[in-house]
């Protein structure tokens, strides 16, 4: 007998948990505003997420996906991808969607139950969220197709969650992207947990990152609450799809903090301790060590980007509060280019019967 | 309704050990809707499982498992996320028995919650009960009370074919009603009258019975007696009880939260068309959701049919 084919899955971190260097820092961690610039969006991106559960709790927003735990995850993508390239999102990844572009109150008026939540002012190209489990893989598959038909250097990227893996779609986006070399990049958030179902119960592989195996791509681990370590595998990961070299996964391990969305009790199934432990370990805690050593920050500026964090995230609630819903035609007007001769009857019946308008 | 859906998963399995449940959330967490709280503790992990997230392997591990003897009752999550399953209930699970001459069978239920009027999330909401109805050798299932939950999620077990168990949402926790945990199933294939009146038939199913019967509140104050058809099993549609309804009442009026083009609805119209025409003294009414997305929430009471929209389309098969 003889081996025909084997293969090892390496791991990255850059930043330790206590904001010491695990390997030598890549040069973005040298450029004081450039770091500042993430630890400010992590810590706005907490707040937002932390008024959003409340303004589920007091009845103003509906069911609402936290990411209480994937800051650095989300903002190190978000620092990685250029304007141009696309992100295929899943339902929770705010901290990539503001740095972005993506508004504080377009998030909160889709999980307030309105669609304009996802006319993106900013980005016009990416993807809106996408509920139906692992679907969007094979969205940024074939915007990487369009991108290499019409020979244009950019890439997709495509978030999944540990629990989406299980899912046929995911395999078959990794496939493809594999078979036609296209400019994508999988990123596979593995925060430990699909609502009840812990990843030990999704797979018996013993990383999500060799997944890309079969698919014949590029599969790395990273820590996933280490910004750095995210920013800097995601951006040789899109730099090397937009000039052509070929798609990647990458698994992000972080810890889903929260509950999977307000409509779940996490207690119900997993262990206290193992949250505390995740607690620990953070991605907040860490990159402010990081900085506080660098001389870069301070209680006092820490103090003010709390404030400037509160009146942000106070102010799109606030405009989110007082956008009134959309008239009954907005169940029309939208679904195809010109509205059909049926629908258009439909809509004076809805028009009819239509409930009073009101705010939330 | 949802405790009377977990007791009578409760009841037979422990009747019946070939009864398993799989699912999504199934087991620990006891169902995102708590369905199936407690089997675990009390059946064990091997009877009540939780299997991976894809849809298409819920309902294909549940065609190989009844195949072979089990009794599968697996949950969908949401009936928006059943499309990866529907490769499976479409060209095996529901053609098993037949293409095989009865030598192998497909004894399945896929409970699936139902409809909206929750203000749950983006694809949470919907009633695609039509596209089930469409599939031939598969039941589709829709119960409108706890106590026919209960009775009719025992028949949809104890029966040797596939069951589309459709739950709508808003019953879970909307009434309270006793429910007596004797075992005893409901028949499929059977409407249930639920009020009896001689002007005008009032077919629905699922949560559409409260506005209707609200809506039949008030029309009786105008004199109006309607007689309230629960469909319950969707397909196959027991037309005998609904043309025996529109002989007596001359009327017809179908209310039902999906879309209307080719809903189900237009299938008992059509039956009624070819069996019951000259029974009907004035056209047939459908007060349906419309032929778009279902909104997002702030909208969805506009898009479930209200119970204005439905005494209005009473009344208009009423004028002479």
């Amino acid at each position: 007998m003889q081996t025909v084919a084997e293969f090892k899955i390496q791991y990255r971190q850059i930043l330790k948990p206590d904001g010491e260097a695990a390997e030598p820092l890549p040069e973005f961690a040298r450029d004081r505003a450039e770091v500042l610039r993430m630890y400010r969006l992590m810590t706005l991106v907490r707040a937002f997420d932390a008024k959003a559960v409340n303004l589920q709790r007091t009845g103003q927003l509906g069911t609402f996906a936290s990411c209480l735990g994937h800051e650095a995850t989300h903002v190190g993508v978000g620092a990685a991808m250029h304007p141009g390239d696309v992100l295929a999102p899943v339902y929770r990844e705010y901290g990539t969607q503001l740095w972005r572009g993506v508004t504080m109150t377009e998030i909160l008026m889709y999980w307030g139950g309105d669609e304009r939540g996802n006319d993106f002012a900013v980005p016009r190209h990416d993807f809106a969220w996408c509920v139906p489990i692992a679907t969007q893989t094979l969205h940024a598959a074939g915007a990487a197709m369009a991108f290499k038909v019409r020979n244009e250097p950019r890439c997709a990227l495509a978030y999944i969650g540990d629990g989406g893996t299980s899912e046929g779609a995911f395999y078959e986006a990794l496939n493809l992207a594999g078979a036609r070399a296209l400019p994508v990049v999988f990123l596979v958030v593995n925060n430990g947990w699909a609502i009840s179902v812990p990843v030990s119960a999704q797979t018996a592989a013993s990383t999500l990152a060799q997944k890309s195996v079969a698919a014949g791509i590029p599969g790395v681990q990273i820590d996933g609450n280490d910004v750095f370590a995210v920013r800097q595998v995601v951006g040789e990961a899109v730099e090397a799809a937009r000039r052509g070299a070929g798609p990647c996964l990458i698994e992000a391990l972080t810890y889903r903090l929260s509950d999977h969305t307000t409509a779940d009790d996490a207690t119900r199934y997993r262990a206290d301790a193992e949250v505390k432990l995740a607690w620990s370990v953070e991605p907040l805690l860490r990159l402010r060590a990081y900085v506080e050593k660098a001389g870069w920050w301070s209680a006092a500026a820490e103090q003010e980007l709390l404030r400037d964090c509160a009146r942000r995230v106070d102010a799109a609630v606030s405009e989110y509060l007082g956008t009134a819903k959309q008239p009954t035609d907005a169940m029309f007007d939208r679904l195809f280019a010109s509205i059909p001769k049926h629908l258009q009857e439909q809509r004076l019946v809805a028009r009819k019967y239509a409930s009073k308008p009101g705010g939330h | 309704m949802v405790e009377a859906i977990t007791m009578a998963h409760a009841w037979e399995m422990q009747h019946d050990p070939s009864v398993v449940v799989i699912g999504q959330d199934v087991g620990a967490n006891g169902g995102v809707f708590r369905a199936t709280v407690g089997l675990q503790e009390r059946f064990g992990s091997a009877r009540v499982q939780d299997t991976p997230l894809a849809e298409a392997t819920i309902a294909g591990m549940s065609v190989g498992m009844a195949a072979q003897g089990l009794k599968p009752v697996a949950e969908i999550q949401f009936m928006g996320f059943m499309y990866p399953a529907l490769d499976q209930i479409v060209n095996h699970m529901s053609r098993m028995r037949h293409r095989t001459r009865g030598r192998l069978s497909c004894p399945v239920v896929i409970r699936t919650p139902h409809g909206g009027g929750i203000h749950a999330p983006e694809h949470h909401s919907e009633s695609t009960e039509t596209m089930l109805c469409h599939i031939p050798g598969i039941r589709v299932v829709c119960p409108s009370s706890p106590a026919r939950a209960y009775g009719l999620l025992l028949a949809s077990i104890r029966d040797p074919d596939p069951v589309m168990f459709l739950e709508p949402v808003r019953l879970y926790r909307a009434m309270r009603q006793e429910v007596v945990d004797n075992g005893r199933a409901l028949p499929l294939d059977a409407c249930f009258v639920l009020r009896e009146g001689t002007d005008v038939t009032i077919v629905t199913w699922g949560a559409m019975t409260l506005e209707t019967l609200r809506a039949v509140a008030e029309l009786d104050k105008e004199g109006v007696s309607a007689e309230v058809i629960d469909l319950a099993t969707l397909s196959p549609i027991d037309a005998d009880t609904i043309l025996a309804s529109v002989a007596k009442t001359g009327r017809l009026v179908i209310v039902h939260e999906a879309a209307r083009n080719v809903g189900v609805g237009a299938e008992i119209a059509a039956i009624v068309a070819e069996h019951g025409l000259y029974d009907l003294q004035a056209p047939v009414q459908r007060v349906t959701g419309f032929d778009t997305i279902m909104p997002l929430f702030r909208l969805e009471q506009d898009y479930i049919p209200s119970v204005k929209r439905i005494v209005d389309a009473v009344q208009l098969t009423l004028i002479d």
